[in-house]
């Protein structure tokens, strides 16, 4: 058997869909209909965990740790808001895609200076960038609204046909639609000879190189990709809030990600989306519980994560689930416990 | 002529507070390897510590700045023994992830006990107004500032250039496993070190009230700043973050004197373009390994 073949054969296998993955998705089409009272937050819930996709895609493939991911949710955020206030391109399908394309551009001319230098440069560099857009669209408050803000959005029905409504139910089937699309993309390419060749780059980097693996061009690719994911995630924020301001650059945008992250597990896509909701149902406790204060327990999880090990805490939390599925299925738990991400 | 002395002058009064509040995460950052984004945390503690003796409890400033130090070394010392030792073999990322969760925690902790306005420490009359110095007028405070974080800085140099402490943490750094075989304690001097940089940090915090401003959301403003003057200085001696912070103090200070619509935007775009240039900061050897 050629090698190309054994490729083909391994990503084949690790493509195929579960059955759990289908009841994943089923279920988050249910949330609609439990919860029909909770349409804002669920959309939210489905922004973030698109946001955090972002992140897994190049934190958990290929193992770049960002500190400004913002960045690029900024630019989406600000672009659809532009786009739409200016009635350039009112059609939010159309304009979602420009502003994931926008956010695109800025992640392909960054990328070269983040593929530059180790982690430390890396955070220093993704962090830097965030502060100067933030920087900059404090410079141009004339178009960006400044601390207020993108004052009076309106958005046209989508595709002409839904118009967005108070309850945000529209907004939630919208952005779920949206995050669905775009987490099949991520799958299909994770599970392609080009995501695995990534998964090499992020175990060593140099032995990547050694067998033929354009180390710098794939992480270019899958920078810019992720750029065009977050620009997606910002742009949806504007669109189902009507709202823009300049903390969608906030370095805490970017630490909640983080969180998000590391609470679901990166490397295996489920992560971020999971974390997404384990997020923000604590934010929403510990905010019923401190208002105000919130920050302080999410920061205390953050260190109790930390040090309790990321690794341990996911083989506690998916004990139950996979024993359930390794004796309903008898075969190898699909909820893999996700490998340590040395960086 | 004398706005560009001023503007100097201001700028040298900015940039050696800004070393005395990084120069303990030289240490961490630089040379124990450790990305500590909560130090702004110490220096905050340090501030409140002072504004609470001063404005509170009636303590003369001057008395109420080592208290500030002391304050933020003892907590050091504390979360050094308690969480950060077990840190430092963790990758960047676990690093990150626990420094910005005590972030945190100390910005809404601080909020909840001494609210979210800004606060100002009551200086001794001796400290306010100018002198003036061949026309050129110069504030008391920041010629103070100048005069202690001076002295501050050749006392470090001295310190690690010249003492026995100054070359086991040399040694400590550069190897752990030869420095300990030779018989140096390594954890403790680098708990030692690290509760030192600590407290230098709170000094700095109490000392920065009056020109940086004092809040809760200190740790988060000022942490790109303290970063920049680590990295973009490197780690070789002290000399690099120091002249790295002189650079910064002075091109932060011209910035907003010169070109006000910019912002903060020149001091990122430089910090950017240096990184860029040399990963490894301007001054000296690796800032990362």
């Amino acid at each position: 058997m050629t090698a190309q073949a054994d490729v083909g054969r391994y990503a084949r296998q690790h493509a195929r869909w579960h059955w759990s993955e289908i009841a994943f998705w089923v279920l988050a089409l249910c949330c609609a209909f439990l919860f029909p009272s909770r349409f804002l937050i669920m959309s939210d819930i489905v922004r973030l965990a698109l946001f955090a996709l972002s992140l897994d895609l190049i934190l958990g493939y290929a193992g770049i740790v960002s500190l400004g991911h913002a960045a690029f949710f900024g630019v989406g955020a600000y672009c659809a808001g532009l786009l739409a206030l200016h009635g350039i391109v009112t059609e939010p399908v159309v304009a979602l895609v420009m502003a994931g394309l926008a956010a695109m551009v800025v992640g392909f001319l960054t990328s070269f200076l983040v593929i530059r230098g180790v982690d430390l440069t890396r955070l220093m560099v993704t962090l830097g960038i965030a502060l100067l857009l933030e920087a900059l669209a404090e410079r141009f408050s004339n178009i960006t609204g400044g601390t207020d803000g993108l004052q009076g959005i309106e958005m046209a029905p989508i595709l002409g046909l839904f118009a967005f409504d108070m309850f945000g139910k529209v907004g939630f089937f919208y952005s779920l639609a949206v995050l669905f699309a775009l987490f099949l993309l991520a799958r299909r390419i994770v599970h392609s000879p080009f995501g695995l060749s990534l998964r090499a780059i992020k175990n060593n980097p140099l032995r990547a190189a050694a067998v033929g693996v354009p180390v710098n061009r794939r992480l270019i690719a899958v920078y810019t990709l992720a750029a065009f994911y977050a620009g997606i995630a910002g742009a949806l924020f504007t669109q189902t809030t009507a709202l823009a301001s300049l903390d969608v650059f906030a370095f805490e945008r970017s630490a909640d990600l983080m969180l998000v992250l590391v609470i679901g597990g990166s490397g295996y896509l489920y992560g971020g989306l999971i974390g997404a909701v384990v997020f923000r149902m604590l934010q929403e406790f510990f905010s019923n519980l401190t208002p105000q204060y919130w920050q302080f327990w999410i920061g205390l999880v953050l260190v109790v994560i930390v040090l309790v090990g990321r690794a341990r805490m996911h083989r506690w939390a998916l004990w139950a689930p996979n024993l359930i599925i390794g004796l309903l299925s008898g075969r190898k738990a699909i909820v893999a416990v996700p490998e340590s991400d040395a960086s | 002529m004398t706005t560009l002395f001023t503007i100097l002058f201001d700028g040298v009064a900015y940039g050696m507070l800004l070393f005395v509040l990084a120069c303990g995460l030289a240490v961490t950052l630089g040379l124990m390897n450790f990305v500590n984004l909560a130090h702004g945390a110490f220096a905050m503690t340090g501030g409140y510590v002072c504004a609470v003796l001063v404005n509170q409890s009636g303590w003369p400033f001057f008395a109420a700045l080592p208290l500030a130090f002391v304050s933020s070394a003892l907590i050091g010392v504390v979360l050094e023994r308690a969480l950060y030792r077990h840190l430092y073999a963790r990758s960047h990322l676990d690093q990150v992830l626990f420094s910005v969760g005590l972030v945190f925690m100390s910005v809404a902790a601080v909020d909840y006990v001494m609210g979210s306005s800004r606060i100002f420490i009551k200086l001794p009359a001796a400290l306010e107004g100018q002198i003036d110095f061949f026309g050129v007028g110069i504030g008391r405070y920041r010629l103070m500032i100048i005069v202690i974080c001076g002295l501050l800085t050749a006392g470090l140099q001295l310190v690690l250039a010249r003492t026995r402490f100054g070359s086991r943490l040399r040694a400590a750094v550069d190897d752990p496993r030869a420095a300990s075989g030779l018989g140096i304690n390594v954890p403790q001097v680098f708990a030692f070190t690290f509760a030192f940089g600590c407290g230098l940090a709170g000094l700095g915090g109490a000392l920065s009230a009056e020109i940086l401003g004092l809040d809760p959301y200190f740790p988060l403003k000022f942490m790109i700043y303290f970063l920049i003057v680590v990295t973009v200085g490197g780690s070789s001696s002290i000399t690099g973050p120091f002249l790295a912070s002189l650079l910064l103090g002075v091109g932060d200070v011209a910035g907003k004197y010169y070109v006000p619509k910019m912002g903060p935007f020149v001091i990122y775009t430089i910090m950017i373009v240096i990184l860029i240039w040399r990963p490894n900061g301007l001054f000296g050897r690796t800032a990362a390994r």
